[in-house]
């Protein structure tokens, strides 16, 4: 698997694409890993979290582009780089080896210098989830030049992230476009749901993956092609430890509890409310009947993230609604990235 | 759930690194506040380095204790949940250890010819 791009990757990812306007025609496109088949040469650019264009092709997946092995004291190569496939920043690697930004190697023991068999350690130090972020960084720029505000929209399974978001669309549908990717393991019901406002509406069914990833939405938002100067709502699979750490390139995360779960969610599960920008409390409509304590859960999720912003709502009955609405045209309104 | 993708991410740049060279040993740096189970990526990679040049690789996992810093009175705060009050009572915090995710290191086994 390519670590910089995710190609070729094994997770059986469905995407299926719903034009508000095509309304009946859906067109279904499986793709094997996040897209791209591994023995097909493709070219990548990438954008990285510091300006850096970097453009390369993938004949296969031997290689990363961008970490080189030097070696130190050491006359033979055992780990020079056959090729080196990317057109970005070519004038930095002419040779192909012995140079490096950013890794060493060196030998672990100098005494063993010419045993038949001996031990190289290479010092990595490389992020596990550097991949993620670096897509996810690239999905920011595209967003930010197209003046789209993503918001990446989290919960548990049945919090009302798809009622809140049909609400949502059809109160603001005179004033802010929306268009809308979903994330399920499986099934296109959220997609239709979305779909009968008459907003387009992309569908990733996840296969066995418990969350979403940059990559995935990389290939929804151009899918989606939405236009300029408008919303994207990435809304997660149901689940809230994963989405935690995978940035897909959203201006915020937005985590939605709604009043029939345990007031102790965000102490429970502290990395997503800690992530949030902004927490919806949905179903307020049924806090006569159910024995949740509003004020306790504010304040666990404030012990939490005290930064957290907090709207009570009910898509049901339209209670709390324009204040979540008031920050989406804030939102919208900034040009803060 | 999501430590056998993220070991699935590991192995696969470990395999990128090690250019076709047996791996000795891998060492990792999980930070206590990274909401990933060392456990669980032991588990994992026993799966996922099966038939790779990882096959026979020893998993060294460093935990890297979690500690904060409190944005109203400057104290650091060691934590072990990514959460916590100052012996000021702010929970303003500001994490700055204990979420790391990094492959440290990897050794190889070369042939000198």
């Amino acid at each position: 698997m390519c670590v910089t791009c995710g190609c070729s990757d094994d997770a059986d990812v469905t995407l299926t694409h719903f034009h508000g306007e095509e309304v009946g025609s859906s067109k279904t496109e499986a793709i094997p890993g996040q897209g791209i088949s591994s023995d097909v040469t493709h070219e990548h650019t990438h954008t990285l979290p510091d300006g850096t264009v970097v453009t390369h092709t993938h004949p296969g997946h031997t290689n990363h582009p961008h970490v080189h092995y030097a070696h130190t004291a050491h006359p033979h190569t055992h780990l020079a780089h056959p090729e080196f496939h990317h057109s970005g920043n070519e004038t930095s690697h002419g040779g192909g080896n012995g140079h490096g930004h950013g890794a060493i190697a060196t030998l672990s023991n100098g005494a063993q210098l010419h045993a038949q068999m001996h031990g190289t350690t290479l010092a990595l130090e490389q992020n596990i989830l550097a991949k993620n972020d670096r897509i996810a960084a690239e999905n920011r720029g595209w967003l930010k030049g197209r003046n789209t505000l993503a918001l990446n929209l989290v919960s548990s399974p049945g919090a009302g992230k798809t009622t809140l978001l049909v609400r949502t669309i059809c109160d603001l549908r005179e004033e802010l476009p929306i268009s809308v990717i979903e994330g399920d393991q499986a099934t296109t019901h959220d997609a239709n749901r979305i779909r009968e406002t008459g907003c387009s509406v992309v569908q990733i069914n996840t296969g066995t993956g418990c969350h979403l990833e940059a990559a995935m939405v990389e290939r929804g938002l151009q899918q989606l092609n939405p236009p300029l100067n408008s919303v994207v709502m990435i809304e997660n699979v149901g689940n809230l430890v994963c989405p935690a750490l995978f940035d897909l390139g959203e201006r915020a995360k937005v985590v939605i509890l709604s009043v029939t779960e345990g007031e102790d969610k965000p102490i429970k599960y502290p990395h997503m409310f800690r992530a949030s920008e902004i927490m919806i409390l949905t179903k307020i409509d049924l806090l006569p009947y159910v024995p949740f304590d509003v004020e306790q859960c504010i304040q666990y999720a404030r012990q939490v993230n005290p930064r957290i912003r907090v709207f009570q709502v009910s898509a049901k009955t339209g209670e709390g609604l324009e204040p979540w609405y008031g920050w989406l045209r804030a939102m919208n309104l900034s040009r803060e990235y | 759930m999501h430590e056998l993708g993220i070991t699935q991410n590991i192995v696969a740049i470990a395999l990128e690194h090690s250019q076709g060279a047996k791996v000795r040993r891998i060492t990792l740096e999980i930070g206590k506040l990274a909401a990933i189970l060392p456990d669980a990526i032991q588990f994992c990679f026993d799966i996922c380095a099966q038939g790779t040049d990882l096959a026979d690789a020893q998993l060294e996992i460093l935990e890297i204790p979690g500690l904060a810093r409190c944005r109203h009175c400057g104290e650091d705060v060691p934590l072990d949940q990514p959460f916590g009050v100052c012996r000021c009572g702010s929970c303003d915090l500001e994490v700055i250890q204990g979420q790391e995710l990094n492959i440290k290191q990897l050794e190889l086994e070369t042939v000198c010819v």
